[in-house]
């Protein structure tokens, strides 16, 4: 191509792809992040399904539909797919529209490299879920992928660690670009301290990626190496120790932990104040906060080890900086309700998600507070109590923001209003749901039922058959939300530019639905 | 073209480039699979995988070298370029310090755990934590990759070719320096001479390199097997050496396009990024020529 024609093509004068070669070579952020949404939504119900089928088993003691090591593939896969699959590629598809629009820009720093960091997602995706064909199943390791056990499994094995591998790089690479669109690309007058709060928890989670990704490349790297070409990092035989990865690994996945929650902070602190119709409390507190959490985040990772084998100091150590980590949670948690006292508040999908996020989120973080303590947790290790922990903090809090941010911004992304009624339907089944699963868990774990396990002592059998039945409202009621998503992309009553009442920033300054090209020229900010 | 058009932030155009990378890495991951457990043409499907990046590669770089070439990138696109390289190479040091970690962690931490009283005479008596180690339960036959009892290695020492390696290195992040003090003051000749230079230190690098393995695996009985000793060894050195390799590839297309005539002595953020880079590589060396091959 001559650099004339390449010029003049340039400047957009040429006709667009279409049909499904406009989704694979787009370079657009409002089609990026529409891929990375549906990505989710589909892996969403893929991982959920899975999730059905564990509870389904458990609905009494004894094997009833699956094969234990069936069993173990569903638990691990549930896990490895909710994480990889649904929240993380939710929330890139949320920095994709967003922060673009949120921070006046035309784009974000890298359009062709962000079309890359999704579409080898689903390379990743592709090679997980083949596995449940191969011969020995999918990956049933648990998705913290432990040796020795993880070195001993089958083809599926290595399929899994080439997988997490190529997730690890989508995830750098979005990192990369959400962290240079924000440094680099705020409208003029636009400085850090006046950014939408979104924009700073993804500025700070796109931080904790790049720091923590290619750690779980090199663990991974690691068992890769040790399963097939004879290294003993994780054999103590060869010197290595097995304890040594879950260091590694962990360093890696507690900050994971609040790259699954950051994200959904800055959606939630987006939502409760345009229904509070007040700006929010303590901005830069909670700019203080998320930072704080970040940081203390990469201190903390051992608690998840407490019963492997730690000197008293080591415990000691994890023990009190994991509980530090409360109080900046506690800004947080305070400055949302501070935001809606005395607010002029009404109650619409997305604030009720917003709202059921602070409560239930903080349920969840309470008993993370228990977990901390060294001499309880070697009581709770394994069982279902660290089951009810990490779901309460992961569906009530990572996934209901989700939620929240979808009936949010689907007006703006649509230019048509989501069906209320059927909003309010996800909404109360959602939540009575996820409480009915997840409750009974707690009362299991203390009771001392242990994870990852599809059978169990009789006298767990109540509280399982009352977690099973929340499951299956829970599970089902998602086919509401799938309804309201179709049906707001079909049609509707048209949004204004402005939305909601009380919503303040850049983006709703754009007509709904936003153009596909919007802030070409970036705004002035006073 | 007008003022206004080239101040906006270049967006480009959709490309196909992407997408190709993603099925390159699909053949990439299941050839490289197949080839692992031993499947028939798994190497074929690794090697398409393989030849498809390269193209994809050649083909994305192509885009942006000219896209740069036709003063489409103005100083906001290049403040992008700087901040993504330098989180990129933050994501490298973080790679990097997994293993470096591994290493401290076995050191400092579970080499002497496995040899102290209570696990020591419980799993092996008798085992004494020293380092270099191959560990306590390794027995001849255990590691059939190598063919050699992992018992009998004998460490790489510092002083012999690593100590040449350091000095080639520490050189050639002299001589890219001087290239690029010849870009900024013009002086195309200096530029030219000073990556020829720094292309051949890392390739004589390289080399050495090649040589330090081959001597370590047939005549030292330092393989990847020697235990946790022999595998911190290779993947520190192996993915040292790795992004030497890259490095150096990347020096050559700087050469290629500086002998092109690309660059001017205020736009030349590609040549910036791969010196970066090569800094990276060189203080990595440092790290491993310290802990590695000297503190043992």
């Amino acid at each position: 191509m001559s650099d004339a024609a390449h010029a003049h093509e340039a400047h957009g004068h040429h006709a667009q792809p279409t049909g499904i070669m406009r989704w694979l070579t787009t370079t657009n952020h409002k089609d990026i992040g529409t891929l990375y949404l549906f990505f989710s939504l589909i892996m969403l119900f893929a991982a959920g399904s899975m999730a059905l089928m564990i509870r389904a088993e458990l609905f009494q003691p004894g094997m009833q539909l699956t094969h234990p090591d069936f069993f173990n593939q569903l638990t691990t896969m549930h896990g490895l797919i909710m994480i990889f699959g649904v929240i993380m590629p939710a929330f890139s598809g949320f920095a994709n529209w967003q922060v673009p629009l949120m921070l006046g820009a035309p784009d974000m720093a890298f359009p062709r490299m962000n079309n890359w960091a999704f579409w080898i997602l689903p390379v990743a995706g592709i090679l997980l879920m083949v596995s449940f064909l191969l011969p020995g199943g999918a990956v049933a390791g648990g998705w913290t992928m432990y040796p020795p056990l993880f070195i001993q499994g089958g083809i599926s094995y290595d399929l899994t660690i080439l997988a997490v591998h190529i997730m690890g790089l989508s995830s750098i690479m979005g990192s990369i670009n959400i962290i240079t669109t924000i440094l680099n690309m705020r409208a003029p007058g636009l400085t850090l301290m006046k950014m939408p709060l979104f924009c700073w928890t993804w500025l700070i989670t796109a931080y904790l990626l790049i720091a923590t990704m290619p750690v779980l490349a090199g663990a991974v790297t690691m068992l890769l190496t040790d399963r097939n070409f004879g290294t003993h990092f994780f054999n103590a035989a060869g010197g290595g120790d097995p304890v040594m990865f879950q260091h590694i690994f962990w360093f890696f996945a507690h900050p994971e932990v609040y790259i699954l929650i950051l994200p959904a902070f800055g959606i939630v602190s987006q939502i409760i104040p345009t229904f509070a119709r007040k700006p929010l409390f303590g901005y830069a507190s909670m700019v203080y906060a998320t930072a704080s959490i970040a940081i203390l985040s990469f201190i903390v990772w051992a608690h998840h080890m407490f019963t492997v084998g730690m000197p008293v100091a080591g415990q000691l150590f994890f023990m009190f900086s994991t509980m530090l980590i409360a109080v900046p949670t506690g800004v947080k948690v305070f400055n949302w309700v501070a935001t809606m006292w005395r607010g002029s508040l009404t109650f619409e999908t997305p604030m009720l998600f917003a709202i059921a996020f602070v409560c239930l989120f903080t349920i969840g973080g309470f008993s993370g507070l228990v977990l901390a303590i060294a001499p309880v947790d070697i009581q709770l290790h394994d069982t279902y109590y660290v089951v009810a922990h990490f779901h309460y903090v992961l569906v009530s809090g990572a996934l209901f923001s989700i939620f929240a941010g979808i009936y949010y911004w689907l007006p703006k992304w649509t230019g048509h209003m989501y069906d209320e009624t059927l909003g309010k339907w996800h909404f109360w089944l959602s939540v009575i749901g996820m409480n009915i699963v997840f409750f009974p868990m707690h009362f299991l774990g203390l009771a001392g039922m242990p994870r990852r396990i599809p059978d169990y002592a009789l006298q767990f059998t109540e509280f399982n058959q009352i977690a099973t039945v929340g499951a299956f409202i829970f599970g089902f009621s998602q086919l509401i939300f799938l309804a309201v998503v179709l049906k707001a992309i079909r049609g509707g009553a048209r949004a204004s530019a402005r939305v909601w009442e009380g919503a303040e920033g850049l983006e709703w300054t754009v007509p709904s639905p936003a153009p596909y090209h919007t802030f070409e020229v970036a705004p002035v900010l006073k | 073209m007008s003022l206004a058009q080239t101040e906006k932030y270049y967006l480009p155009q959709p490309s196909l480039w992407p997408i190709i990378g993603s099925v390159a890495l699909l053949l990439m991951a299941v050839g490289g699979t197949m080839t692992m457990r031993e499947i028939d043409n798994g190497g074929w499907i690794l090697f398409a995988g393989l030849a498809i990046l390269f193209v994809m590669m050649f083909g994305w770089f192509r885009d942006v070298i000219r896209d740069s070439e036709a003063g489409r990138y103005n100083q906001q696109v290049d403040a992008s370029f700087r901040w993504s390289m330098s989180w990129f190479i933050f994501s490298e040091v973080m790679f990097f310090a997994a293993f470096f970690g591994a290493l401290f962690y076995t050191r400092v931490l579970s080499v002497p755990w496995l040899a102290d009283a209570e696990t020591g005479s419980l799993l092996w008596p008798g085992f004494q934590a020293t380092w270099p180690t191959a560990g306590p339960g390794l027995t001849e036959g255990v590691d059939a990759l190598a063919g050699v009892s992992p018992h009998e290695f004998t460490p790489m020492g510092a002083w012999g070719i690593p100590a040449i390696n350091t000095l080639l290195l520490l050189t050639s992040g002299v001589t890219v320096t001087w290239a690029h003090w010849g870009l900024k003051k013009n002086r195309r000749t200096q530029l030219v001479a000073g990556l020829a230079l720094t292309v051949a230190l890392g390739a004589v690098f390289l080399a050495l390199q090649v040589y330090e393995y081959h001597h370590a695996y047939t005549e030292m009985g330092l393989t990847l097997g020697a235990g946790v000793y022999g595998a911190t060894f290779f993947m520190l050195t192996g993915f040292h050496g790795f992004h030497v390799l890259v490095g150096t590839t990347m020096l050559i297309v700087m050469l290629l396009r500086s002998i092109a005539g690309h660059f001017t002595p205020d736009h030349h953020f590609a040549f910036e990024a791969v010196s970066w880079y090569w800094h990276f590589v060189d203080v990595v060396w440092v790290l491993l020529f310290i802990l590695v091959y000297w503190m043992i």
